[in-house]
């Protein structure tokens, strides 16, 4: 089975963002990066994919020649080998430009099953997933939490709002992954040395023509200050005449 | 790594003197230390006891000997990396640094370097894979220093050797497989691989420690111990067997004391910039900026005299003062650091919810163990007077 996991290079979480002078990224320095959350999940169930039906699992992303050290931590993992489109812009593309450039490398490697993350925990826009199904025309189930395959076919659950989903669907397909699906491992010191031999491609990636663009960035307002009402049961009345008159919650 | 608010100083923007597998390789075991031990080390401290349960775990990591070659199940990582794997386990506590350091450094090694071929296949991917768990045992209850005035004796027989006396301070010794008992053989010191569950050993655990109380420490009882003629290290005859030994384990301690003290430091920054005291951080006075300048400048310099030790290691031009400079500055620094910096914390300083007094107690052994402080004061001037002045 030919497995692809899609992982994007964010910002971790901790960071605490400053906007850049041109008042539309990030300014970057002292920024680390990571593998997006989500992102881990489907490498990992990829590499669990690999590792109860057999294949190869290649771990593809776009972003600047720096985005190495987050594919070999995918190699380190267990993945096969690393393609990385190179693109010192890719900040700045929207999901449609994402997902038109994966689909046409994914298509140019061939695969049986592509996984995602849910969501890149930088934008939040959950949208590269269902847009890369719908550009390479194969089935999608997104948020899964539990992933079976068979002959040329699997099923996914997902949780709805409603309850558990069971999809049946056919292969190829595009899974988009939730954190339930699976723990991701550690790269193990052997894997981090053995990432060393493994492919690892680095292709010119074309230029993206994105519809939407960033035209301001802006951090959220500060938080004011809390306030201590009182202590102990006495303080309930002035709490309620805060929550009530003050912060008009209730 | 993502939701970890470990900080590590890197003052001097030294992260790009690692190679990327380095990098990797550090990252790594810094997220199972924030994710896997910093959970567990407080309640473990407080009772005395090492998390035994996570040992599958620091195995699949890959921790244990991972300078050997890959054909014993090893990782093959070069000296840098293991250093940094060090200093990112002595960031979670020294006792664990230490039960990975001894499994590697002072077990692994000496079967590595001075067994033969047959012990290797043996003991080392089980020692890789932590099925079995090792010790050593060279210092005795009156051979500290003087590690030639042991009194530990073997004698051969037809079948084997039998062994008699009594080691103290041993790591992992109650928890053990296998120790590495270093003996006198006809008035010369030898090395023997000798199973726990033989008859007449046995390892009493040392009890009330206020130090390495994450890690297990015992003495080792040896009464007319029967090993085989297979459990004899060939390739090692006199103290410099034993003493090759501690000179990989104290190269990991040289990089170990710079964890504790980027631990106790990031507890330190983080707490006086967040303690307001009349109505301003704590950090924002010029005391508490001055201490800080000195331990950042203090962990910066011993980051780079580590990254030095690795590099000519690497380069297979260490030699022991090296390391002996690098031990002794780096855990004197760490030892300092911590009781300055615990001392930032106030009185919440000394309770185990803050990590740093339990670095400082810690650190008590680090200074002790593995050559003193003082014993490798006196290395280092014999390297540079050539006059030896231990006696």
């Amino acid at each position: 089975m030919k497995i692809i996991a899609c992982i994007k290079r964010v910002p971790t979480t901790d960071l605490q963002p400053r906007v850049a002078a041109d008042g539309k990224s990030l300014d970057a320095a002292g920024v680390q990066y990571m593998t997006s959350f989500y992102d881990e999940i489907a490498v990992e169930e990829a590499i669990k994919q690999k590792e109860k039906h057999g294949g190869e699992v290649t771990v593809l992303t776009i972003g600047s020649a720096e985005a190495s050290k987050e594919v070999r931590e995918a190699l380190a993992k267990g993945a096969d080998k690393g393609v990385i489109l190179v693109d010192n812009a890719w900040g700045g593309r929207d999901p449609l430009a994402t997902a038109k450039t994966l689909a046409g490398k994914i298509t140019e490697l061939g695969a049986d099953l592509v996984l995602l993350g849910r969501v890149g925990t930088d934008r939040d826009n959950a949208s590269v997933g269902p847009m890369l199904a719908a550009l390479l025309g194969w089935a999608c189930v997104t948020d899964v939490v539990g992933l079976e395959l068979g002959d040329g076919k699997g099923t996914a659950r997902r949780e709805a709002d409603a309850g558990t989903e069971t999809y049946a669907f056919a292969l190829p397909a595009v899974i988009t992954c939730q954190k339930d699906l699976n723990e991701p491992r550690y790269a193990g010191l052997k894997g981090i040395m053995a990432a060393k031999k493994k492919p690892l491609e680095e292709s010119p990636c074309p230029p993206a023509t994105s519809q939407v663009e960033i035209e301001k960035l802006a951090l959220p307002p500060a938080r004011k200050a809390g306030r201590i009402v009182g202590e102990g049961a006495a303080a309930v009345p002035a709490l309620i005449d805060a929550l009530r008159n003050e912060a008009k919650i209730l | 790594m993502a939701m970890d608010p470990y900080r590590p100083l890197d003052f001097l923007e030294l992260d790009d003197q690692f190679s990327e597998d380095e990098r990797m390789v550090r990252d790594t075991v810094r997220s199972w230390v924030s994710e896997r031990w910093m959970p567990l080390v407080m309640k473990h401290w407080e009772a005395g006891t090492f998390p035994s349960e996570l040992t599958p775990e620091l195995a699949e990591l890959g921790v244990f000997g991972p300078t050997l070659p890959e054909q014993y199940g090893c990782a093959g990582l070069n000296s840098v990396a293991y250093g940094l794997i060090c200093q990112e386990l002595e960031r979670g506590d020294s006792g664990l640094r230490s039960f990975v350091s001894v499994q590697g450094s002072l077990v692994m090694y000496p079967i590595y370097a001075y067994g033969s071929e047959e012990q290797k296949k043996k003991y080392l991917p089980k020692l890789a894979a932590g099925e079995l768990i090792g010790c050593f045992g060279l210092t005795e209850p009156d051979a500290g220093s003087n590690p030639g005035g042991m009194t530990t004796v073997a004698r051969q027989d037809s079948s084997g050797y039998v062994l008699n006396g009594r080691k103290m301070w041993i790591t992992n010794g109650t928890n053990s497989d296998i120790a590495i008992v270093w003996a006198k053989l006809d008035d010369v010191i030898r090395g023997f691989i000798v199973p726990s569950d033989s008859k007449g050993f046995s390892a009493p655990e040392q009890k009330h420690k206020w130090s390495l109380r994450a890690s297990i420490t015992s003495e080792l009882v040896l009464e007319d111990v029967r090993v085989g003629a297979e459990a004899l290290l060939p390739n090692a005859k006199g103290l410099s067997g034993p003493l090759g030994c501690l000179t990989q384990a104290r190269y990991g301690i040289a990089w170990g004391g710079v964890g504790a003290a980027m631990a106790c430091f990031d507890e330190a920054l983080r707490y006086s910039k967040e303690r307001i005291v009349f109505d301003k951080p704590l950090a924002g006075f010029q005391i508490p900026q001055k201490k800080l300048a000195d331990i950042a400048t203090d962990i910066s310099m011993a980051q780079l005299l580590a990254l030095r030790l690795g590099r000519l290691k690497d380069q297979g031009r260490m030699k022991h003062w090296h390391v002996s400079m690098a031990k002794r500055n780096n855990v004197a620094m760490a030892l300092n650091a911590a009781r300055v910096l615990r001392d930032m914390l106030g009185a919440n300083g000394i309770t185990l919810e803050y990590h740093t007094g339990r670095h400082m107690c810690n650190l008590e052994s680090v200074y002790t163990y593995e050559g003193t402080h003082d014993i490798h004061t006196l290395a280092i001037g014999q390297a540079l007077t050539d006059i030896p002045a231990y006696r």
